[in-house]
């Protein structure tokens, strides 16, 4: 069983629009929305739930504002500015306060509780590609490594009972915390990047990330046609550090008509775009070792 | 006034809105860009570099004569980062938040504030911008700490009296991004009016209107998509402050790292007319009360 997950540091590059067509073409094998903050993918593969569960992560500070003395303890070793005067006492921020229980065991009065704080939702869906482990944090929730962990081990629990030889992940923006997670146990990491001075700079530093957890990077540049200056610039870079380009795909709005359309763009007849995407993504599939397309894919 | 340009959905145009409002602020403006995991304020409103500096988070050291290994540490840590056991006490500083209670509880006093580096902040200007920005180092997991430190470096910057700050956030709902807006007096939400752009508009729109500011959105790529988008700013009542129409050649001039106020004078003109409507919301309301909690 092989995982990719297509990231791009840049936001809005098109990872999920990608993500959606290549699970098109792999047909039948798992995929996974590890973009846990602002997921999409479930826009265009449109998920029937089988399975729903609840994620809790952590704990936060409650002051009961009956037994608070107003002593301030708490507020003076809060290291997040957490705590706030109110009324005769203290109150919690609880977009600013971090879990980390010190004000709880400091509290001369007792007077904080420290519940378990219920982060998001995790489901497992049918769609018509296969499949889906995906997720919502709630909105202002801590993004969490935690969240994405689980929804991993959950797509590689679901390919070993199906015998799948994929799992097919869409990444978070970023270099951060979820990127981190969501790149640990990958066989191939998957850039997607533009031709912006934005896009090239984004892509440096996600290609730094994954040397750093040496994870093996493949590129596609999308938008190529756009600045292609920028866009020598960018295979520059990746062959004088071996990362393979997949693919180069045109600046095309047919994307964001298959997404108001609630389909991947490989599903609407084809055009140089989706030509090169399934031109990309064999490549993919080579550089993951996962040999040929096999039955299901060959009917498309 | 400080202005917070935030989206949910990555790739809306924080970056360019943030830029370009820079280039028509008419009064002394900090630029910062808090999108500290792909900071790229700087490629284009090209500041000239004036000072940096490394920025860092405590996290424990232990002196291991002092250590009687009695795990008060590790009993509070809620993060893993300190564990003890039998005689051996190891230290995650990686999974350390730097809340120091590990300090403050050990009754040994054996261990001290260490240094976990998270990443590097730099300022400078670009005519009469005050430019400043956080740059999260590579493997470093959490944006929050290096972005607090930036915001410190932007009180000391603003004059006590207020001054002017454009945040460019980074993309998301979740703690990074509320981490960016908190501080604020107005959040501006980038968006297009895509599937994409208005699922994680909603999102947005749920994470920061409970925060009690004022919220409005700026609509990129006009003229893309459905509309949606429009329809739920009218049910909410959140003011739709500038539209910038979709045009392959504003993207191809951004591909080119320009400056979209640069283009053409009509943009220019929408960007002049989004910062006078800016101002308008962030005023004082009707009670007389500063918004600015």
């Amino acid at each position: 069983m092989r995982e990719i997950i297509i990231i791009s540091g840049k936001g809005g590059t098109g990872k999920t629009s990608l993500t959606g067509a290549f699970a098109h073409l792999a047909g039948g094998q798992i995929i996974c929305d590890l973009d846990v903050d602002a997921p999409d993918l479930h826009l265009l593969l449109k998920p029937s739930r089988e399975r729903q569960e609840e994620f809790y992560s952590g704990h936060e500070a409650k002051i009961d504002p009956g037994k608070c003395d107003g002593c301030g303890v708490c507020a003076s070793l809060c290291q997040f500015g957490a705590i706030r005067e109110k009324g005769s006492g203290y109150a919690v921020d609880l977009l600013r306060c971090e879990g980390c229980k010190v004000c709880v065991a400091f509290c001369p009065a007792e007077a904080i509780g420290f519940p378990e704080k219920h982060c998001g939702q995790w489901y497992i869906s049918a769609t018509r590609f296969g499949p889906l482990v995906h997720a919502q944090l709630f909105p202002g929730a801590e993004n969490s490594g935690r969240l994405v962990m689980v929804l991993k081990q959950q797509a590689r629990e679901l390919a070993k009972a199906q015998g799948a030889d994929l799992v097919l992940c869409d990444g978070a923006p970023g270099i951060g915390c979820p990127v981190i997670s969501s790149l640990s146990g990958a066989h191939l990491a998957v850039a997607v990047t533009e031709p912006t001075p934005s896009g090239r700079h984004d892509l440096e530093r996600v290609a730094e990330l994954c040397g750093h957890f040496q994870i093996p990077l493949a590129v596609i540049i999308n938008k190529y046609d756009l600045n292609p200056e920028e866009t020598s610039r960018i295979a520059g870079f990746c062959r004088g550090r071996s990362y393979p380009v997949a693919g180069r795909l045109p600046h095309d709005l047919s994307v964001t008509e298959a997404m108001v359309q609630g389909l991947v763009v490989t599903e609407l007849p084809e055009t140089a775009f989706s030509l090169g995407l399934k031109r990309a993504w064999s490549r993919i599939r080579e550089l993951a070792g996962l040999g040929c397309q096999g039955q299901a894919a060959a009917s498309l | 006034m400080i202005v917070a340009v935030a989206s949910g959905k990555g790739g809306t145009g924080k970056t360019t809105v943030t830029a370009s409002l820079a280039t028509v602020w008419d009064g002394p403006l900090v630029a910062v860009d808090l999108d500290v995991e792909e900071p790229n304020l700087h490629l284009f409103l090209q500041p000239a570099i004036s000072g940096s500096q490394t920025a860092h988070m405590p996290v424990p050291l232990v002196d291991e004569s002092r250590c009687t290994y009695c795990g008060a540490c590790s009993d509070l840590c809620q993060f893993k980062a300190i564990s003890v056991m039998g005689q051996l006490v190891l230290t995650f500083p990686e999974m350390c938040h730097g809340c120091g209670g590990c300090l403050a509880v050990c009754p040994e006093k054996a261990l001290s504030p260490g240094q976990r580096e998270l990443g590097e902040i730099s300022w400078g200007r670009v005519g009469q911008v005050v430019f400043l920005s956080g740059r999260l180092r590579i493997g470093e997991a959490m944006s929050p700490p290096l972005m607090r430190r930036v915001k410190a470096k932007l009180e000391q910057m603003l004059p006590a009296n207020g001054g002017d700050a454009i945040i460019d956030a980074p993309p998301g709902v979740s703690c990074p991004a509320v981490n960016a807006v908190i501080d604020s007096d107005v959040v501006l939400l980038v968006t297009e009016p895509t599937p994409f752009g208005f699922y994680d508009f909603q999102l947005a729109w749920e994470a920061f209107s409970p925060l009690g500011k004022p919220l409005a959105a700026v609509i990129n790529r006009a003229g893309l998509g459905h509309d949606a988008v429009y329809r739920f700013c009218r049910e909410k009542g959140l003011p739709i402050l500038a539209e910038i129409p979709y045009d392959r050649s504003i993207a191809e001039a951004y591909a080119r790292g320009r400056i979209i106020t640069e283009v053409s004078a009509g943009l220019r003109e929408n960007f002049i007319s989004l910062r006078d409507k800016l101002r308008d919301l962030a005023r004082p309301g009707p009670s007389g009360k500063a918004v600015h909690a």
